[in-house]
């Protein structure tokens, strides 16, 4: 019963979306207010109408309803509530759906929010947030519809692909989704104004927010992915620049260029038709990134994602989507004259640097994602393009990024002087250079990985604590009006430190990981980048719908014991899956890294070992970056600026962690 | 067949990557192997390299690169003997030749590319203030009091 009220209201909310994507628009057109004020109910009561159905079927999860199809293929009675929760979206058509929730719950937002956007903008942001609606509504219903009943249902499900059983990996989609859709507004917003022929620096502003936003938990959910690889796969690594992670990264370097280009568009009334074409790649990119993990057309890591058949229709929606919006940039290219003029040294033009760098490296990860099914389409060769490749055509961009980070972002706007700048600046370069050199000479013989990683680490930190330091004046009483800084100041700086951090913490862990594969007896110790580990006993444990072998290990330095480790190696019998749960000893500067393999023949235990450093400075820097957006979402000129009228204490856009 | 590929994949015993008998006497080999085998691609996972991989292919293909290291090949002889018999579609990074070209030229052209027309772009805007003098600064009446508008808000 309520499977089919579930099912009843995802086909009201589609019929509402078509309402809501003509009346408003032809309402606008025609100037006809009532037909424009129609689009805040119809996006709430389209929201509601999704939240209604997507709670239908959380509880179908919940109760474990095995006469749904889906919950028959994607549960288990002997699951954890949680993992029950999390399987709604750890599946195709669930996660479809959370993805419909997210666009209805954007346009709500706006809807509830927006009360001092001008009434046609209003209208038709809201119609283009409607179509979107409905386009990914009907893919819903007609190709991948959660709400299939089993003619007889069977006595228990065949349980969540395992990998996905962990908490990481339950709350990474959702905010993946919050981001790639946060773009589906911005998007909207640019389709808003290309009809309407304006893109001024209010527009800028209004968008802004929505970017930060969806930037923020495309942060958040591409960390926590990344973290989950790491401690979940068993070797410890964080980034394969597998196809799906490439399709979440895309949109996340372009939603950091419309970022800063939309500052510009604010500020300066220059770069508009840029900023509006960011806006409309973004989102495409986004969409490109459901087609890639939905259609399984490259193959990956991320099985559970594929199904073929609904490509073709989400290709359809990504073709009609993009080409009308560029359609209409081409047609509207001249209403986007820019105001501001600038001289060539000034932060415009580092901002269109810092433009081009992040669009150039999108660029180049699309085209490594792609070009194995261009290779094999067009010249029939079947190749790969793996690892090695993104590292050696990426890298580079994101060097030269982090050298001209601080300098860039202390030129004053309009017209700079690039001496004074650097002048000012100079206590950060030595500070990193003298990092670099001390690295240099106590690593002492290795890669220039490590040396140069920490060099622009530091260089970025520094010259993101001297931008904040030198906002504060020259005058006295500079520690108070530090604090009494604009959060919009605080959070440039704490983002850009985070980039810092994050460039650290990858070029340590790359450069100086020491990794230990030994068989070991019970009783017997071993040493590793100078810890000692002991392996205490291996034992078998049941756990509530798995079987663990779990080794318990002491991990000591220097006599004294620091923890204990117990690394499991799992096996899930309903899914017929083992998982590796490696152990591990968090540290300020390392993680030590333990995992547990197959016995073997002389009666010892396969181990292996690796001594991490600066691991959790990857994860950190992330959070950092995330936090100093959330800080500069929660400015006070976004306060002030929009919903202000109907709700003065909500911030625009949705109020990050 | 990429089903079967990922049920091999899952099915494959539950070991793991490199097991401690794979590893070879010789330290210096041994990172070679490694090297090696970080290039190469496990030919029924999704993006790992057998270096990582828990397939029994993998393990098949790392005791491969490891024994005709120890017959004296240079590491360029191993990879090119594995992709005479599986194709070049083990490489994680694909070769530099023909068609592949344009993969590899890709970034640097776009850069250029973007970069021509962003000097182009950033010379306009410079030129107008030295055409357009002040005037062009700022905003329009109309935009002045719909900024005032939305700061009084």
């Amino acid at each position: 019963m309520i499977t089919e009220l579930g099912h009843f209201a995802l086909i009201l909310a589609f019929l509402v979306a078509c309402f809501q994507s003509l009346v408003p628009l032809v309402g606008a057109q025609r100037r006809w207010p009532g037909w424009m004020a129609s689009a805040e109910p119809a996006a709430s009561v389209q929201f509601m109408l999704v939240a209604v159905s997507f709670a239908a079927l959380t509880w179908a999860f919940v109760t474990s309803d095995f006469s749904l199809r889906l919950v028959v293929l994607n549960s288990h009675s002997a699951k954890p509530l949680l993992y029950k929760i999390t399987g709604v979206w750890g599946n195709h058509e669930g996660s479809m759906l959370l993805w419909v929730l997210i666009v209805s719950l954007f346009g709500a937002f706006a809807a509830w929010f927006g009360g001092n956007l001008p009434p046609g903008l209003r209208a038709r942001v809201l119609s283009v947030q409607g179509m979107i609606g409905a386009a990914f509504l009907a893919f819903i219903l007609f190709t991948s519809n959660p709400f299939l009943r089993v003619g007889t249902p069977p006595f228990d499900g065949q349980d969540l692909n395992p990998l996905l059983q962990d908490p990481g990996l339950a709350f990474h989609p959702p905010f993946l989704y919050l981001g790639y859709v946060g773009l589906s507004m911005t998007f909207s917003f640019a389709v808003a104004a290309l009809i309407e022929g304006r893109v001024d620096a209010a527009w800028g502003r209004w968008v802004r927010p929505y970017t930060l936003a969806a930037w923020i938990f495309l942060t958040i959910g591409i960390g926590l992915g990344s973290w989950w690889a790491y401690y979940e796969l068993g070797w410890g690594g964080f980034w394969f620049w597998d196809p799906v992670e490439n399709a979440s990264f895309m949109p996340w370097l372009i939603a950091a260029a419309l970022l800063h280009s939309a500052i510009v568009v604010e500020k300066r009334e220059a770069l508009k038709s840029w900023t509006v074409l960011l806006a409309i790649v973004a989102f495409g990119f986004s969409m490109i990134g459901a087609f890639i993990t939905r259609s399984g057309i490259i193959t990956s890591v991320h099985a559970f994602a594929s199904d073929p058949d609904r490509g073709v229709f989400l290709l359809l929606i990504l073709a009609v989507f993009m080409m009308g919006a560029l359609t209409l940039f081409a047609a509207r290219s001249q209403a986007m004259q820019a105001r501001g003029v600038f001289s060539l040294v000034s932060r415009e033009s580092a901002l269109v640097t810092n433009n081009i760098l992040l669009g150039v490296s999108a660029f180049v990860v699309f085209v490594g994602t792609i070009w194995p099914l261009v290779a094999e389409m067009a010249f029939d060769r079947k190749l790969s393009v793996g690892a090695p490749f993104f590292n050696m055509a990426f890298t580079p961009f994101m060097v030269v990024l982090g050298l001209i980070l601080p300098v860039g972002a202390m030129l004053p706007w309009k017209r700079a002087r690039l001496g004074r700048t650097i002048h000012g600046l100079r206590y950060a370069a030595v500070l990193a250079l003298a990092v670099a050199a001390l690295t240099w000479a106590v690593q002492t013989g290795r890669s220039a990985l490590g040396p140069v990683g920490l060099f622009l680490g530091t260089w970025l930190i520094a010259g993101a604590a001297v931008d904040l330091w030198s906002r504060t004046g020259r005058a006295g009483g500079r520690a108070w009006r530090l604090l009494r800084l604009p959060r919009a100041d605080w959070g440039k700086a704490v983002a850009h430190g985070g980039l810092g951090i994050v460039i650290a913490g990858i070029a340590g862990l790359k450069a100086w990981e020491v990794e230990d594969i030994r068989t070991v007896q019970v009783g017997e110790s071993f040493e590793v980048a100078g810890f000692t580990l002991t392996l205490n006993d291996v034992r078998e444990v049941a756990g509530p719908n798995y079987n663990a072998t779990r080794a318990d290990i002491t991990l000591a330095r220097d006599g004294s014991v620091i923890g204990t480790m117990e690394p499991e190696k799992r096996f899930y019998p309903v899914a017929k899956m083992p998982t590796t749960e490696a152990a591990l000893n968090n540290g300020f500067l390392r993680d030590v890294y333990v995992v547990i393999g197959d016995p073997q023949n002389n009666g010892g235990w396969a181990v292996r070992t690796y001594y991490k450093p600066l691991a959790n400075w990857i994860w950190g820097g992330a959070i950092l970056m995330a936090f100093g957006g959330a800080l500069s979402l929660s400015d006070r000129r976004y306060r002030v600026a929009a919903g202000a009228r109907k709700a003065p204490a909500a911030a625009p856009g949705v109020p990050a962690e | 067949m990429k089903r079967l590929a990922l049920i091999l994949c899952l099915l494959a015993a539950p070991g793991w990557a490199v097991q401690p008998d794979e590893i070879l006497d010789d330290p210096e080999l041994e990172q070679r192997a490694r090297d090696i085998s970080a290039g190469l691609r496990c030919l029924v996972c999704r993006n790992e390299s057998i270096d990582d991989s828990n397939a029994e292919l993998a393990r098949d293909l790392r005791l491969l690169v490891r024994e005709r290291l120890e017959a004296g090949d240079t590491n360029e002889e191993v990879v090119d003997f594995v992709v005479d018999r599986y194709g070049e579609y083990v490489l994680l990074q694909p070769r530099t030749d023909g068609w592949n070209l344009v993969l590899w030229a890709a970034g640097p052209a776009m850069l250029f590319l973007g970069g021509g027309i962003a000097a182009v772009y950033l010379r306009r805007r410079a030129r107008a203030q030295e055409a357009g003098g002040a005037q062009t600064d700022h905003l329009s009446a109309e935009e002045q009091a719909r900024l005032r508008e939305i700061m009084n808000e």
